[in-house]
């Protein structure tokens, strides 16, 4: 009896162990993630604009039908890449996600503080390789650095009434993100 | 013979337990860190690198992006004040004011965080699209048939969450629940 009762106790222990083990390699393996979902539809280091959600189709779930939305599913490992993207009237944000979908950046267009919300995305490693006086004579320029090689970016606009949506919709279909060919250097 | 059965039974115990306890944290959507305000729940670290290893699975498990913490946060509510779960059979009224939020937009979905269904195509209501009193304060009624006001449709289905999504907010990772978060409170008016 007793040694059932200990092989029981062992089992939940073990169990305990496998628990936290799942949990954290769930998201090493799993297959329909928001990045599965998209790589489908979104070719690497270009933004493609989401259909809007409807309760027939939606590409995630919890998506808000309040927003227009593009994808830009990166790949550092060429180079940075540059991201433009123009406000629309309302509210326009863009946010950055790890492969692993881990939120690590956002900006809005109030936090941008002009018609365009315009940076470069890199990794540490080709931020350590940036110019330091490039940094200095641009110092407006936005540098956000990846913690992963690849990963997304969701940009968003807000249609605050329905009527709005096209509006929002040409403001995110204009956003650009393309690989730097010559990075930090053609630039003045 | 007695070691194989009891290694085996203590393996079977193990698994079991495990992938029991993680299927259960992850479809009740457990996290570290939540910010419960009245009957509504949010988990502002969620949108953060900071997002611990039960967010991002259950993250990676719905398939969804978080709204990044620079961009928004996200309220969910399951239940009326009363703890009652919402039933899209009944007529629930969302009241009050929200947190200071430059835009905020409130949806509802099924639990699976699908859209609904209805004649009007409604799915939610934004800030800028809702009718308020003069005082502000504004008044949703989330019921299947239609009502005058902001009428939010459920389609009749059972059950739901509503999300309210505050966009360029300063809620956050250092919000502390209390009376500087008002959200607006949720009670079920009448049911069939």
């Amino acid at each position: 009896m007793i040694r059932w009762v200990l092989l029981l106790l062992g089992g939940a222990l073990l169990g305990g162990v496998v628990h936290l083990a799942t949990v954290i390699i769930l998201p090493r393996t799993a297959t329909q993630d928001a990045y599965a979902r998209l790589t489908p539809i979104a070719p690497v280091n270009t933004v493609v604009a989401l259909p809007i959600p409807s309760p027939e189709k939606a590409i995630m779930p919890f998506m808000d039908p309040a927003f227009a939305s593009a994808v830009c599913r990166y790949d550092l490992s060429e180079g940075p890449l540059k991201l433009t993207v123009p406000v629309s009237p309302a509210y326009t944000s863009v946010s950055f996600y790890t492969r692993y979908d881990v939120a690590y950046y956002a900006i809005n267009d109030r936090a941008a503080g002009r018609r365009v919300i315009e940076l470069d995305l890199m990794t540490a490693a080709q931020h350590e390789q940036v110019p330091e006086d490039e940094e200095i004579t641009a110092a407006d320029r936005l540098i956000v650095e990846s913690p992963t090689p690849t990963g997304l970016i969701a940009i968003r606009a807000m249609a605050p009434e329905p009527g709005l949506m096209p509006v929002a919709q040409s403001a995110v279909a204009a956003s650009r993100c393309m690989r730097q060919t010559e990075p930090a250097r053609t630039r003045k | 013979m007695r070691l194989l059965t009891g290694t085996l039974f203590a393996l079977a115990i193990a698994t079991f337990v495990g992938l029991g306890m993680t299927y259960f944290a992850l479809s009740r959507g457990a996290a570290f860190g939540a910010l419960p305000i009245e009957s509504w729940i949010a988990w502002p670290k969620t949108g953060t690198v900071d997002a611990d290893p039960y967010a991002r699975a259950s993250i990676a498990r719905a398939g969804r992006l978080p709204v990044a913490l620079g961009d928004g946060v996200s309220f969910t509510v399951r239940s009326d004040d009363n703890g009652k779960f919402l039933d899209g059979r009944c007529d629930i009224v969302l009241s009050g004011i929200t947190p200071a939020a430059r835009f905020w937009t409130l949806t509802l979905y099924n639990n699976d965080g699908d859209l609904i269904a209805n004649s009007i195509n409604r799915y939610g209501f934004t800030s800028e699209e809702i009718v308020r009193r003069a005082d502000g304060n504004f008044e949703i009624v989330v019921a299947p048939r239609a009502n005058p006001g902001n009428w939010l449709p459920t389609g009749g289905i059972e059950r739901y969450q509503l999300v309210l999504r505050l966009y360029d907010t300063a809620v956050g990772v250092s919000t502390k629940a209390g009376r500087e978060v008002p959200m607006p409170a949720v009670s079920t008016r009448s049911c069939p």
